[in-house]
C-alpha cells in the first residue's frame, strides 16, 4: 500500500509497533524558541487582505492591526523551508519521517483552533513554541488511511502571549485511484467532481477467486446462486470452500427464486464514498431459501425500508463491467424480477 | 446581536487565483495548493484551498458582518470537502450564544461537494457609544 519497495515495507511493518512509536511522540516539543521569519508588517498584511478580499479598515493605515486569522502565517517558514530556522525540533521531523517511511506520505490540514489574546501590529517580533499534543490511532478516511497529528502552539509578540494555535493534520497514504485517474485522461474540471461526488466514479470491483467465481458467473446470467453441500444438503451463502455443517468440500448450486425479506438494514448518510450517493439502504436480506445476503434495497425511499419488508431480487448494472444483485420492494402482484437494464 | 441572528450568506468563487493567492499570502508553499499535477499525484483531483485561507475567509465573513469595530477572539474550524477551482463556497452563519458584548457565531461553508468548513467564531462587538448599557442589558437577557 505504500508504493515503495518490498524491503521498505517489511522494514517499517504495519504492526502495532508503529502506532506505539507514534504515541511516544505525544507531549514532546515540536518547536522551541521559534522566531518569525519577518516581524509583523504592512506588506504581508496587505497581501493577505487582497487575497481574502478583506477590506476591513482596521487592517489599514497608521493604527493598523494584522487580521487575527493571520496568526499562523507569521510562523510559517515559507519557500525556504525549516532547515535553517531556529527552534524546529528534530522530534517533529522524526515523527514525519516515521510516517513517510511507512507510506503515509501525503498531508492535509483538518482542524485549526486559534485564540487571539492581543492584537498584532506592524513591528511586533514573533516567537513561538509548539508541542505535539496527540497522535491518533490509524484511521481510514475518504482520502486514504493515516494518522492525525495535533500540535499546539503558543505565539508571542515580544514577551507577551498573543495567541494560541491548535492545528491538526492528517498524514496519509492516498487511497487507490481508478485507472482512469485525472492526469491520464479527462479535464481538470471533469475530474474535480469525479473524485468526490461519485458522478463518473466507479464502484469497487468484486474480488473474484476460485472459491467464488461460480457466484459471479451466475450473476452474469442473472442467477443468484446459493451453494448446496453435496453430502448433507445444507445451503450456504456467501460462498465458501467447505460446508460449515459437515465439512464436506463437495457442493453444487441452487438458483435463488428471488423472494426475500429484510432481516436487518442500515441507511448510510455519511460519509460519502465515490460512486455511492447517500442516503442509501444497505440490507441483510433473508432469502426464502433461508440464507442471507448483504445487498441494497433500491427503488424505495430509504426511510420506508423496514425489517420484515418483503423484497424481490433484481440485477442492476452499474457500469460496463459491473452488475450486482439488488432488491426491490416486492410487488403485491408478484410481477417478475429481471434486469433493470 | 441576538441569539438566532442570521448572517447574510457570502458567496465566494473558488478560483485558481484565490487558492494560489491565499496560499502564498499565508506563506504556504505546499505543492497541493498551487501545482495541479503534483496535487493529482497525491490523490487529489486538482489543487485545493489551504486551511489558512479558509480561516481568513471565515474571519472576514464575521468581521464584514459586525463591522470594523468587531474583534475576533477565537476561530475554530474543521475542514471537510475541499475547495477546488471552479467551485463556489457559500458561507452562512448564525449567532449561537451572546455573553455581554461577545457573540459566538456558528459558521458553515458549503461547496458543490459538501461541507468545506464548519466551526465557530467568537467575536467581541463593542456597543456604539451611548447605548452600551442597552447592549449589555440585551446581551444579558439573551
Amino acid at each position: 500500500m505504500n508504493g515503495r519497495g518490498g524491503d521498505e515495507s517489511s522494514r517499517t511493518g504495519e504492526g502495532d509497533g508503529l502506532a506505539e512509536r507514534l504515541k511516544g511522540y505525544e507531549g514532546r516539543p515540536a518547536t522551541t524558541g521559534g522566531v518569525g521569519r519577518d516581524p509583523v508588517n504592512a506588506p504581508m498584511i496587505r497581501h493577505w487582505c487582497e487575497a481574502m478580499g478583506d477590506t476591513n479598515p482596521a487592517y489599514r493605515g497608521p493604527d493598523a492591526v494584522a487580521p487575527p486569522t493571520m496568526l499562523q502565517a507569521w510562523t510559517m517558514s515559507g519557500l525556504s523551508g525549516h532547515a535553517d530556522r531556529p527552534g524546529r525540533s528534530a522530534v517533529y521531523d522524526e515523527l514525519f519521517a516515521l510516517l513517510d517511511d511507512a507510506g503515509y506520505t501525503s498531508i492535509v490540514a483538518t482542524d485549526c483552533e486559534q485564540e487571539y489574546l492581543r492584537p498584532l501590529r506592524p513591528g511586533d517580533e514573533i516567537t513561538f513554541d509548539s508541542m505535539i499534543e496527540s497522535v491518533s490511532g490509524r484511521k481510514t478516511t475518504k482520502l486514504g488511511t493515516g494518522y492525525f497529528v495535533t500540535t499546539r502552539m503558543d505565539i508571542r509578540a515580544g514577551d507577551e502571549l498573543a495567541g494560541t494555535h491548535r492545528f491538526r493534520i492528517l498524514k496519509y497514504a492516498p487511497a487507490q485511484r481508478s485507472p482512469r485517474a485525472p492526469g491520464v485522461s479527462g479535464s481538470a474540471s471533469d475530474t474535480a467532481r469525479t473524485g468526490n461526488t461519485g458522478a463518473g466514479a466507479r464502484r469497487p470491483r468484486p474480488v473474484v477467486n476460485r472459491d467464488n467465481a461460480g457466484f459471479w458467473e451466475g450473476v452474469g446470467r442473472h442467477h443468484l446462486l446459493i451453494q448446496r453441500c453435496a453430502d448433507c444438503g445444507t445451503l450456504r451463502f456467501p460462498w465458501l470452500p467447505g460446508c460449515g455443517a459437515c465439512g464436506s468440500l463437495d457442493w453444487d448450486t441452487v438458483a435463488s427464486g428471488g423472494e426475500g425479506t429484510v432481516y436487518s438494514y442500515v441507511v448510510v448518510h455519511h460519509p460519502p464514498f465515490p460512486a455511492f450517493d447517500p442516503p442509501y439502504a444497505v440490507a441483510l436480506v433473508e432469502l426464502a431459501e433461508g440464507v442471507r445476503i448483504v445487498s441494497n434495497v433500491v427503488g424505495v425511499p430509504c426511510d420506508e425500508v423496514r425489517i420484515g419488508m418483503p423484497v424481490r431480487l433484481a440485477f442492476r448494472r452499474y457500469d460496463e463491467e459491473l452488475e450486482l444483485p439488488v432488491f426491490h420492494a416486492a410487488e403485491p402482484a408478484g410481477t417478475g424480477a429481471g434486469g433493470e437494464g | 446581536m441576538k441569539v438566532g441572528e442570521v448572517l447574510p450568506p457570502l458567496e465566494i468563487e473558488i478560483t485558481r487565483t484565490l487558492i494560489v493567492a491565499g496560499a502564498i499570502a499565508s506563506r504556504d508553499y505546499q505543492d497541493v495548493h498551487h501545482d495541479a499535477d503534483l496535487a493529482r499525484a497525491k490523490g487529489s483531483p486538482d489543487i485545493f484551498m489551504n486551511i489558512l485561507t479558509t480561516n481568513g475567509l471565515v474571519g472576514r465573513y464575521v468581521t464584514d458582518h459586525f463591522g470594523p469595530g468587531a474583534v475576533l477572539r477565537r476561530v475554530a474550524i474543521r475542514l471537510g470537502a475541499p475547495n477546488h477551482p471552479g467551485d463556489t463556497m457559500v458561507l452562512t452563519g448564525s449567532v449561537e450564544e451572546v455573553d455581554g458584548d461577545t457573540a459566538t457565531v456558528r459558521i458553515l461553508g458549503a461547496n458543490a461537494i459538501g461541507r468545506h468548513v464548519t466551526g465557530t467564531v467568537t467575536v467581541t462587538v463593542p456597543a456604539p457609544s451611548g447605548t452600551a448599557a442597552d447592549a449589555r442589558a440585551e446581551g444579558g437577557a439573551a
